[in-house]
């Protein structure tokens, strides 16, 4: 049985652990075909079943009630290990979110085993090994689990999220959890929207335009807003940038910031290093404008513009104007 | 008074091409030199305030290479006061281990804040925090940007999927730090000199390790270097807004 904790949000399930559930029936394939379970807590869109049946998970134990309305990281693992107790779990799993791997963290070491977070590919079950991200993905390391459950978390982006050819049942199967009073001491006590909803815009973006050092000044961006604008898309930026004080860190994309997927990403200005690779290594097509041509951003990028990000983006915004009427 | 004890790691700086040693165990910073972890940085940064504000004292601790003084010595410069190093190969070390070293110091004397880093910048295991919380039957909060103390309340924000977290812990309380609310601060030449002159605390491991689950590394695959140059300067315009067009972000 393998067990994967399925995070929701005010807007839904998560789109990393779609990615997630559909990293398990990889595994489930490779272990003829083990079911595959999900665990939610707290309150559960209303949808629920039919999404996470669509792919291929046979039950969802949902924990809810006043315990588990706002987070706690404790609380969150106690529903999980009820959970993998029910179903008999050999695998627990959850996407490599922060959330995610707080998670998988503390069941793995209420139950002492170990845990590998931001795994990319497992290789055979016995022993179980798996491949997972360091150095922000620079790096790969092979990770031996030696020991059941095996908990990991996937990293966001290792898989695309894809339904099953053949759909669970998606049964909503109550999860009564039994709460020690020190799984609620660190509890999220109030929620309030703010530059979260800006990140999280970011991530699911189809269009980012990024702006780092050579953007010049905290007044240096204007156009690379525009040109986000005028693309549907949103702004996102480098660390030295945030660093900088320039802009805030939830624009941030990179290893300590956002990452992203887009189908479009333009980076502008922005050299290319690791931790920024990091973060944007996902998308679908690079657009990069640097004047070196010779920064990694620039030979990694699908497509590159040699020239200084305060001439040639306000020529392609005006550019799209004209062509807009 | 709330006294704190930070925990920092040494890690490489690498900002282009990772290297590995030979052995595969481990990433080879011969060429680029070593850092702390950002997340550290700002896990000091609250710490000093911290302390400022409640007459406490900071105590920073680094598990590592004797190399490790270095990160130790940065964090002396900002405002940490005492200092000790657990000597250790730090690739023989699983989280486990680095936990429970921790949790050896922190029961010998009164802590009553523990600050991490979410994650080491290196090996990314995002779980020390967590193993230390258990060890040491403390509640644990990650991913902190902000915090403050109150009394025996640690008051904190996170950033979480629906938006700005708030958590009230009671202290003793461990505590993981992310970028993001805080700048670290610059030491100032007072705090450098300070900082030389404060003995560091060595100790030793305190059990056999139990080890990382490691392996090997392997480095990803190269990401392919044969991007189209679509043009130099302004006058690309046209052609970019041309490929625009073709991927359907612009009409």
């Amino acid at each position: 049985m393998i067990l994967v904790y399925v995070e929701t949000s005010a807007e839904g399930i998560q789109e990393v652990s779609l990615e997630t559930v559909t990293f398990a029936r990889t595994l489930s394939e490779a272990g003829n075909g083990v079911p595959i379970d999900a665990v939610v807590v707290g309150p559960a869109p209303n949808d629920l079943s039919t999404e996470l049946a669509s792919y291929g998970v046979r039950n969802v134990h949902h924990a809810s009630g006043d315990d588990f309305d706002l987070f706690s990281g404790a609380a969150t693992a106690s529903a999980v290990i009820a959970a993998r107790q029910v179903a008999g779990s050999v695998v627990v799993m959850a996407g490599g979110t922060n959330r995610g791997n707080e998670v998988v963290a503390r069941v793995a070491t209420r139950l002492d085993v170990p845990m590998a977070a931001n795994v990319v590919s497992f290789h055979g079950l016995s022993p179980f090994v798996v491949t997972r991200q360091v150095v922000g993905g620079a790096a790969l390391e092979e990770m031996r689990l030696g020991k059941r459950p095996a908990v990991f978390s996937v990293a966001g982006h290792a898989v695309e999220p894809v339904p099953a050819e053949t759909p669970g049942a998606g049964s909503i199967v109550p999860l009564a959890v039994d709460l020690a009073p020190e799984d609620l001491l660190g509890r999220v006590t109030s929620v309030e929207g703010a530059d979260t909803d800006d990140a999280d815009s970011l991530k699911s973006a189809r269009v980012v335009v990024g702006a780092g050092r050579g953007a010049g000044g905290p007044d240096g961006f204007g156009d690379v807003i525009e040109l986000a604008e005028l693309l549907g898309g949103t702004l996102g930026v480098s660390r030295v940038v945030t660093s900088l004080g320039w802009r805030p860190h939830h624009e941030q994309v990179g290893q300590t910031g956002s990452r992203i997927s887009p189908e479009v990403y333009i980076p502008c200005g922005i050299s290319g290093a690791i931790q920024h690779w990091a973060g944007c290594a996902s998308s679908k097509v690079i657009l990069a404008i640097n004047t070196d041509a010779e920064a990694p951003m620039m030979t990694k990028a699908t497509y590159a513009v040699v020239g200084d990000m305060h001439e040639v983006v306000p020529a392609i915004n005006e550019e799209i104007r004209r062509r807009r009427g | 008074m709330t006294d704190v004890l930070v925990c920092v790691k040494r890690v490489p700086d690498f900002s282009g091409e990772v290297l590995l040693t030979e052995d595969a165990q481990s990433a080879d910073a011969r060429f680029v030199g070593y850092t702390m972890s950002n997340h550290d940085q700002c896990a000091v940064e609250l710490g000093v305030q911290v302390a400022a504000a409640t007459d406490g004292q900071v105590t920073v601790l680094s598990i590592g290479t004797a190399d490790s003084v270095e990160q130790l010595r940065s964090a002396l410069g900002v405002g940490a006061t005492a200092a000790v190093l657990v000597e250790a190969d730090p690739v023989a070390l699983g989280p486990a281990d680095v936990a429970h070293e921790i949790a050896q110091v922190v029961s010998e004397r009164d802590y009553g804040l523990v600050l991490l880093g979410n994650d080491a910048a290196d090996s990314g295991d995002f779980q020390v925090g967590i193993r230390l919380g258990h060890e040491l039957s403390r509640p644990v909060v990650t991913g902190v940007q902000t915090l403050s103390v109150d009394g025996d309340t640690v008051s904190a924000r996170a950033d979480g999927p629906d938006g700005r977290e708030k958590y009230s812990v009671p202290l003793p309380a461990v505590v993981t730090v992310m970028e993001g609310g805080v700048e670290p601060r610059y030491p100032t030449i007072t705090g450098r000199m300070k900082a030389k002159k404060v003995e560091v605390e060595n100790r030793s491991l305190s059990r056999e390790p139990v080890g990382s689950g490691r392996v090997k590394l392997t480095l990803p695959p190269p990401t392919p270097t044969n991007a189209e140059v679509l043009g130099e300067g302004p006058e690309t315009a046209k052609v970019v807004v041309d490929l625009l067009q073709k991927l359907g972000v612009t009409r």
